[in-house]
């Protein structure tokens, strides 16, 4: 491999000892470490990278950084793909596997190239009009086919199994850049002895010293970067993040930042990125400026670069550009000029539009402006027009300085607007816009190297200022501080097409065009062309596109103002974003103390909020859950069952007004409640509608014991906190949860005294009481509730006991001939007997919808009592019923609307709706609960369920929603 | 009558991945003390006192852990009689704990937790609440490397696998 | 976004949950009438400017009365409910 565009003697980032292997649209190249995917294939002679977004155009490298508009390809890695990776950010690795994207066949031969030819009809907001006839045909057949054409880069379509990663990081001072600005700041800062973060997206610190190589105090900027940078390690109180671009800058001093951790490496376990939280007092912006193109004929061919794109690529990996144009409108691309020729590079011709009066070692083209480019697949020629007639010049490169984009997208994410600088050219950010934020050096505007460096350490010293923090001492060193003159020159009108936005394909034409059919806003113009709206997000075609704009409706730039800067500033993989969130890292798994026990009997778990359930527990031979489900509901009907309660939300309320703060919570009265009593209770939130309901038990004079439901336990915590804080604060009370202290089962059926006596536990409790008890010498609590209408008992027990106690009563049960069982069993016995949960206490009930108007106790003030007896709340309410099939084998469905037998299935007819079906084994038919208009006044009436999803009709008998036991005698026992 | 025997909240600890080991260790009983208005505790707690939001008393035998609001875990032995003065609830088997612990513990838990970790914000001796993941955790900070990581008890498996997934991380990172 | 919790000092926002505008706080007598109640329970402003909100530190349990800016993002003071009257 010759790599024969390897400029001699150049590169100091990459090392030629080195060499790395890579395949480019399956080709082998060759390049060096330290290399980028651009820099090695600029290297190798290979300038075309891609097909640009609409038009198919062949397309190059422009940048050496992250805002790369053009050089845009996939990353293949085993079966995973990457689109949209930037070339210029991409380091090259042995191995690693490159495609080029977005084309039909081979790169450099796209079939969909003709879509270039087609370009006079593809323009701006060429779908809008073109597609518009006939109107049928925009879902079925335009839409697919601008889709398959459109759009850049691929997914895999496979899960991405590569480890991200996420962290927090805090700091006194977040300087984000490290060029000379950056770096100035950092020693300042860091001999002070701030807490500092200083970040940069490349892979070592520098900036633009790294590509300009200015000289400092009168050494290579190279050599003092690594001074800077050894002092800075020895800093204990220094953090630097290489890599990482800072993305985001978000309230109160959080800032979003992806570090490229092992992007640059073969894939292995390491996290593939992370993303950062960065929480810092204050933070410095020292991210630079951008330079801008011009905008002339065919400026988009591979070779046609930023001068900066030119110098970076040269200096940092030693890329030979060859012959160079220089089209310039300002200082710096003489500057450039003259850098690169004396170190080596032909310099073809400088343009300059400006009557620029100079002597240089390389022809000078003043007043002059370029006006074509030739070359199919790469640069050719360059077509100058200037005072003497337009000569074609013969270059490899052509390089573009429009002028220079002071970064300060960061600044402006919070809402601040920048304002124009006529003297740049460019927008600025003035330093008191963005409280704890602050632009320095280029990205404040100053270009120069020494005012720079003089303006990193003065907004550092003035951040320590902020920090209580003394100046530290420091001497700026000496640098270049050459004047910056530019003159306001965005696009070449010379016939063609002039490209504005690489990314997007958006041209000068599109933006006039834009602007004469009315979409004069700047907010406007981007939506309709799309400039600014690619990956780049128009890193360098915004202010030149607002420029063309402002020509074109004759405002000035400054009244045009520019679009919002959002975040993120670079794209951001969703996979960095949730680093961590998939499958079992989604949300905490808790698992009850039985867990194990239910995994190994074969149970199937399902999900009630955060915690795993077992739903039934099958036997051999039974082949459906309802063949367990019956089982399990008859056997707790006519000897015994055990089920894990745990879920239910459990919090212990203390004090002398534990009482009177349970009153003002619980619609009845709490307070009355004998010690050893438990009592069923019902919470309203304060807009009158049920919030929750469970048991109250008094374990002593100032002691209860509140159950809630599994869903609703940290919402009643919370309630009851809120209650307590901000309308009783002074009492005698105070809350606590105890819902992972205890493990609770419940022992149900006509032979759970005999379960828990097998246990050695005196089943001694009248129906609704409670008590202590000693499990030798384990204290432990014992209640006698029911949520399934049979003889039930609760015991708890501390939770590391939990696992043993469950083996031990489901041993008891099946020696009772019982069994364990599930959450569909407990539905089902739940239902038999009308109880409530939340598919019932959906928010939009009252006590009285329920049958629970009662529980409202008259005599006492509680949380949503006014509003519950609200006019509009008292009448002509869906209640709640209960619902059987008139055929007794139809299958009822939950979520079904219910109507009047003749009505059809209209909303204007909607009669109610079902919450809960079950199938009883008890009554041999399924079961429903639902809420009916006036239902409690229409039990014996037919009604018919409907249920559109599944198709279902079903005629239901409406009647009392307790179906199984209605005098509770089994359950008192 | 039935003899039960207790299980322990984490299985496979100790565990060490790159530079952070995990251990799981036992606090003793735990008491949660929530004063009651107006009440001087300071008898009562003596030798102990009750904490200041983020602080932990140490003591012999026992040490009182801020936990939130108007509350602390006495931690460690019996808790005092305080009828009267305070609630008391037992806590000793609501929770589960182990220690993080190796030069990178600091960088595991900031992969979890939202808490400025820095020893002039978080110092040592001290406790906070906060999340880690999406859990709410007690966190006492031991040593300058060493963290007594308290969540929910059914909550185990999951900060298990959450830690040992930064750990990972942070380990494969060292082999870059 | 960051808050600064009285009991456990700057915390990031994933930490608290909110709950809607302070008004909540000044719970009308039970006796108070329909309108009271309608404009406890219904009526809120919506300031471009200060505004005085609700919000829970999960961590440590306290409810906390927030004053902050709706525009600036700017919080002017985090008070703990339960002290509001001290």
């Amino acid at each position: 491999m010759t790599q024969p565009f390897r400029f001699p003697g150049k590169g100091l980032l990459i090392d030629r000892t080195r060499p790395v292997r890579f395949t480019f649209d399956g080709e082998a190249f060759e390049g060096f470490h330290g290399d980028t995917l651009a820099s090695a294939l600029l290297a190798n002679g290979q300038r075309l990278m891609a097909r640009s977004f609409k038009y198919h155009r062949p397309r190059g490298v422009m940048t050496a950084g992250s805002e790369e508009p053009s050089a845009l390809v996939e990353i293949h890695e085993g079966a995973q793909q990457t689109p949209n990776v930037r070339a210029t950010m991409q380091e090259i690795y042995e191995g690693l596997d490159a495609r080029s994207q977005n084309r039909l066949g081979p790169l450099g031969f796209d079939l969909l190239a003709v879509n270039d030819r087609l370009s006079p009809f593809l323009g701006a907001g060429f779908y809008y009009k073109t597609f518009m006839w006939p109107r049928a045909f925009w879902e079925r057949l335009y839409e697919p086919a601008i889709r398959r054409a459109a759009g850049l880069g691929r997914l895999s379509g496979h899960q991405d199994e590569a480890a991200y990663e996420k962290a927090f990081a805090h700091c006194d001072l977040l300087i984000v850049g490290a060029g000379p600005a950056g770096l100035m700041a950092a020693l300042t800062a860091g001999r002070a002895g701030a807490d500092v973060i200083l970040a940069t997206e490349d892979t070592r610190p520098g900036g633009r010293l790294l590509s300009d190589l200015p000289q400092i105090d009168g050494q290579p900027a190279p050599l003092w970067v690594e001074a800077v940078m050894a002092e800075l390690q020895s800093l204990p109180n220094v953090r630097l993040m290489t890599r990482t671009s800072v993305t985001g800058s978000y309230d109160h001093g959080t800032f979003g930042a992806l570090e490229r951790v092992s992007l640059h490496r073969p894939s292995s376990e390491a996290p593939r990125e992370c993303f950062w939280r960065i929480v810092a007092r204050h933070a410095i912006l020292a991210t630079g400026a951008l330079e801008r193109p011009i905008a002339h004929p065919d400026n988009d061919r591979p070779g046609v670069m930023l001068a900066s794109g030119v110098s970076g690529q040269f200096a940092r990996y030693g890329v030979n550009p060859g012959r160079v144009v220089v089209f310039s409108n300002n200082d710096s691309g003489l500057q450039a000029a003259r850098a690169l020729t004396a170190q080596g590079v032909e310099i073809a011709a400088y343009v300059d539009p400006r009557p620029v009066a100079v002597t240089e070692d390389f022809p000078v083209y003043p007043e002059a402006r370029v006006t074509g480019t030739r070359g199919r697949l790469g640069l050719r020629d360059v077509a100058v027009q200037h005072g003497g007639g337009t000569s074609m010049i013969a270059a490899r490169t052509l390089a573009l300085a429009g002028g220079w984009n002071p970064t300060i997208a960061l600044a402006c994410h919070l809402g601040a607007r920048p304002v124009w600088e006529p003297a740049l050219q460019s927008f600025v950010m003035p330093h008191d816009r963005t409280p704890g934020l602050t632009p320095a050096g280029a990205a404040a505007g100053f270009l120069s190297t020494r005012a720079a460096l003089l303006d990193g350490r003065d907004k550092a010293l003035a951040a320590l200022a902020a920090l209580d923090l003394g100046p530290p001492s420091i001497v700026v060193p000496q640098a270049e501080d050459a004047p910056y003159a530019i003159a306001p020159f965005w696009a070449v009108d010379a016939g063609g097409r002039a490209w504005l936005d690489f990314a997007n394909d958006v041209t000068t034409k599109d933006v006039t065009r834009a602007a004469q059919e009315g979409f004069t806003s700047v907010e406007h113009m981007k939506r309709y062309t799309t400039q600014g709206m690619a990956p780049d997000q128009g890193k360098s075609s915004n202010v030149a596109a607002l420029a063309v704009l402002a020509d074109a409706t004759g405002q000035g730039i400054a009244e045009t103002g520019l679009t919002t800067y959002r975040p993120p500033y670079v794209p951001v993989s969703i996979a960095a974003l949730g680093a961590g969130g998939r499958g079992e890292g989604f949300a905490p798994r808790r698992l009850l103390t039985s867990d194990a026990k239910s995994r190994s009997m074969g149970a199937p778990m399902i999900e009630a909020g955060l915690w795993y359930r077992p739903s039934y527990f099958p036997r051999a031979g039974e082949t459906s859950w309802r063949e367990a489900c019956d089982r399990e509901v008859r056997l707790v009907r006519v000897n015994a069952g055990v089920a894990d309660v745990s879920t239910l939300g459990k919090i212990d309320v203390q004090g002398a007004d534990a009482g009177r703060f349970l009153d003002l919570v619980y619609t009845n009265t709490m307070s009355g409640l004998k010690p050893g009593k438990v009592r069923y209770g019902l919470m309203l939130r304060e807009d009158g509608f049920v919030m929750d309901d469970g048991t109250c038990a008094r374990l002593g004079s100032e002691h209860f014991l509140v159950t809630t439901t599994t869903a609703a336990a940290g919402l009643v915590m919370r309630h009851m906190d809120f209650v307590h804080q901000a309308f009783c604060a002074g009492w005698d009370v105070r809350l606590i949860s105890v819902t992972e202290s205890w493990a609770q089962f419940c022992v149900a059926g006509p032979k759970s005294k005999a379960v828990l006596e097998r246990l050695g536990i005196a089943p001694d409790l009248p129906f609704m009481g409670c008590r202590a008890l000693s499990l030798n010498g384990i204290g432990a609590r014992l209640f006698r509730i029911s949520f399934s209408g049979e003889e039930g008992y609760e015991i708890a027990v501390p939770t590391r006991y939990g696992a043993a106690l469950f083996d031990a009563l489901v041993a008891a049960a099946e020696a009772e001939d019982g069994c364990a069982y599930g959450m569909e069993a407990l539905n089902v016995l739940r239902v038999e007997k009308g109880f409530l949960t939340h598919a019932e206490i959906h928010g939009r009930v009252t006590a009285d919808d329920v049958g629970l108007g009662g529980m409202v106790s008259a005599g006492k003030d509680c949380i949503g009592k006014a509003a519950s007896q609200r006019p509009g709340l008292l009448e002509n309410r869906e209640q709640l019923v209960g619902l059987m099939p008139v055929n007794q084998g139809e299958e009822l469905s939950a979520g079904a609307h219910l109507y009047n037998e003749k009505d059809p299935a209209e909303r204007a007819y909607n009669q109610g709706y079902v919450t809960s079906v079950a199938p009883s084994p008890t009554l041999g038919c399924w079961l429903g609960l639902g809420f009916v208009k006036n239902g409690r006044a229409r039990h014996g009436e037919v009604i018919r369920l409907d249920d559109g999803l599944r198709r279902r009709k079903v005629l239901v008998e409406i009647c009392d929603p307790v179906f199984f036991d209605p005098d509770g005698g089994r359950m008192r026992g | 009558m039935v003899n039960l025997t207790p299980t322990a909240a984490f299985t496979g600890l100790p565990l060490t991945i790159g530079r952070a080991t995990l251990t799981a260790f036992d606090p003793g009983p735990v008491t949660a003390i929530a004063p009651y208005p107006g009440r001087d505790l300071s008898r009562a707690l003596a030798p102990l006192s009750f904490p200041a939001p983020g602080c932990v008393v140490d003591g012999p035998g026992a040490r009182l852990v801020w936990t939130g609001r108007e509350q602390a875990f006495w931690m460690g032995s019996a808790a005092p009689d305080l009828t009267g003065l305070a609630a008391t609830t037992d806590q000793s088997d609501g929770w589960a704990w182990l220690t993080v612990s190796g030069p990178d513990a600091v960088s595991v838990l900031a992969r979890l937790c939202p808490l400025d970790l820095r020893a002039q914000s978080f110092a040592v001796g001290s406790a906070a609440r906060s999340m880690l993941a999406h859990m709410q955790a007690i966190m006492i900070r031991t040593g300058e490397d060493s963290f007594e990581l308290g969540v929910f008890r059914s909550m185990a498996e999951s900060l298990l696998h959450d830690l040992t997934g930064a750990m990972r991380g942070l380990a494969a990172r060292d082999a870059l | 976004m960051r808050l600064a919790c009285p009991c456990c000092g700057p915390r990031d926002r994933r930490e608290f949950t909110y709950y809607g505008a302070a008004d909540y706080l000044d719970r009308p007598a039970p006796e108070a009438g329909l309108d009271a109640w309608d404009a406890y329970l219904h009526l809120r402003d919506n300031p471009a400017g200060k505004t005085r909100d609700l919000w829970y530190h999960d961590p440590c349990q306290s409810w906390l009365e927030v004053e902050r800016d709706t525009v600036t993002h700017a919080v002017h003071s985090v008070q703990a409910v339960a002290g509001r009257h001290a």
